[in-house]
């Protein structure tokens, strides 16, 4: 890896009022790889992804190094995170219900992503954005930009909020969650869309998930989070030997088709693993 | 432990027939799964076999005996229903001790005090936390809570609508093994409800795959290893599952 894209040493953030900082001490850097963080909820894995867009402002954040493409993530002003939100990085949410805007066509929302970011006519923003439609795999893009977010299907809404991400081609995209409100049938078809393109255009993808599978399948390299803190990172093919305790009884607890019908193994967790030294 | 059978339920609403007709039979003690994408009609059949929704036609026994034909009474000790979210099915406002006394004083039961401690006990939750409420408790421990809420009335059936899909995989373990050890113990029959076939595979002796509101196949557990699906929406629907999880 020659230039990361991102690099952050020993982020640590609070929340206001709350006893424990929500992430402890966490470090790592990205290149133009996709990388997966996976924890059970609560353990900071949405709050990485939000801190890196600087999404939380109520919220404490320190950190040794926290810099994207060149630019201090700690120190940069809201106006210059209004210039990287959305044109450099962006960030695909878990549900499309919700994050769609209910009352705007959304081919417009599309467009909106684009005209925010780059100065052109209407015209042009809109055949971009049709050709992104296109480009995520939606059949007949022209009559899906004039529907509301309600006219669509959840796969096809969380197609449309990936095309709205990557219309910009930012240099980072993080993902949170981005297939848990879909049908099995239909997550495969969203990932692979979004993987094709993270592939084509040299995308950093961060991967936020708390499922083992997903990961396994669509990251380089996974890193392991246990409240706040980054338990275990591992390249994605070598999970199964997973060496924490935690990464292993977070693989065992999980049915398996075809898998013996003992009772699953529960996870025991160990006090110690809090107080051990992040890699 | 009773059977249980569901002849042509149907139900629409407005002008959208959500249940054409689904049929299917499950014997005593038997778990019966049922899968199918979002808006498949999988949660509607257990709501309209509990009567959470009651206008609709056809038939659901449960040993023999229409659930239409039941007091409501009688319905509530035949037949129980533990919900996908423990974050909304309890209420907020109750301790724990609140929640599962409810249905005892309701029906009338002597021992209300031993009958909890035993609720609790079965679940597998200290009985200090009988004065705990809802938002004291982890979700795991909250599904546990409503599983008790469900048992302590001693139903024959239960109905378990995505039991663990708001819970994360080590929780999910936990409750899944919870229920394989309850229905060992006091011989349920269960239907359950889930998007996720490794659930299901682990948990159901056969599943139902539901497309817009209609049964396309009734399959064994071991349909999905072998290919026996025949119905073009289960192989998809299996394919999809295996792929997903690498297994393939």
């Amino acid at each position: 890896m020659a230039d990361p894209i991102l690099d952050i040493q020993n982020l640590t953030l609070r929340y206001p009022n709350a006893p424990t900082p929500a992430v402890c001490g966490v470090s790592f850097t990205l290149g133009q790889e996709r990388l997966g963080i996976v924890g059970e909820s609560g353990s900071g894995k949405s709050t990485v992804g939000r801190a890196i867009m600087r999404l939380l402002p109520d919220a404490t954040m320190q950190a040794d190094r926290m810099s994207f493409a060149g630019v201090d993530l700690l120190n940069a002003s809201e106006k210059q995170m209004l210039k990287l939100r959305g044109a450099r990085m962006s960030m695909i949410l878990q549900d499309p219900k919700y994050s769609l805007n209910p009352i705007q066509r959304c081919g417009d929302q599309v467009a909106e992503a684009y005209r925010t970011h780059v100065s052109t006519t209407k015209s042009d923003a809109k055949a971009k954005a049709i050709a992104m439609l296109e480009a995520v795999q939606i059949r007949d893009p022209e009559r899906v930009y004039d529907l509301y977010p309600h006219e669509v299907s959840g796969g096809m809404g969380q197609r449309i909020m990936i095309a709205m991400m990557l219309l910009t081609d930012p240099e980072l995209v993080i993902a949170d969650e981005p297939t848990s409100a879909l049908d099995v049938t239909v997550r495969l078809q969203v990932l692979s869309i979004l993987d094709d393109l993270v592939k084509q255009r040299g995308i950093g993808l961060i991967m936020i998930s708390h499922d083992l599978n997903l990961v396994r399948n669509f990251c380089d390299r996974v890193l392991i989070m246990y409240a706040g803190r980054i338990v275990e990172t591992l390249d994605a093919k070598d999970l199964d030997h997973a060496r924490h305790p935690y990464t292993r009884g977070l693989l065992a607890a999980q049915p398996r088709i075809g898998g013996p019908r003992r009772p699953l193994p529960v996870l025991d967790r160990d006090p110690s693993w809090l107080s051990e030294a992040t890699l | 432990m009773k059977p249980f059978e569901v002849e042509n339920m149907s139900i629409t609403f407005g002008k959208v027939t959500v249940l054409p007709a689904v049929s299917f039979q499950i014997e005593a003690g038997e778990c019966f799964g049922l899968v199918g994408e979002s808006g498949s009609g999988k949660s509607t059949v257990l709501r309209c076999a509990s009567m959470l929704l009651n206008l609709w036609d056809g038939e659901a026994r449960i040993g023999g005996k229409s659930v239409k034909d039941m007091p409501a009474m009688e319905r509530c000790r035949t037949l129980q229903m533990v919900f996908q979210d423990p974050y909304g099915s309890l209420h907020p406002r109750h301790s724990i001790r609140t929640t599962l006394s409810e249905p005892l004083r309701i029906h009338g039961l002597d021992n209300q005090q031993q009958r909890m401690e035993q609720a609790m006990t079965d679940v597998g939750l200290p009985l200090s936390f009988l004065d705990r409420f809802p938002h004291q408790l982890s979700g795991g421990q909250r599904q546990r809570v409503a599983i008790a809420r469900a048992l302590i009335l001693e139903p024959d059936v239960l109905f378990l609508d995505e039991p663990t899909s708001a819970l994360d995989v080590s929780v999910q373990a936990e409750i899944l093994n919870l229920l394989v050890r309850l229905r060992d113990e006091k011989g349920f029959t269960y239907i359950m409800v889930s998007h996720d076939l490794a659930v299901i595979d682990h948990m159901c002796d056969r599943f139902a795959v539901m497309k817009s509101g209609h049964i396309v196949e009734v399959l064994p557990r071991t349909a999905i290893l072998d290919g026996s699906a025949k119905a073009p929406y289960a192989q998809e629907l299996i394919a999809a599952s295996l792929a997903y999880e690498g297994a393939a």
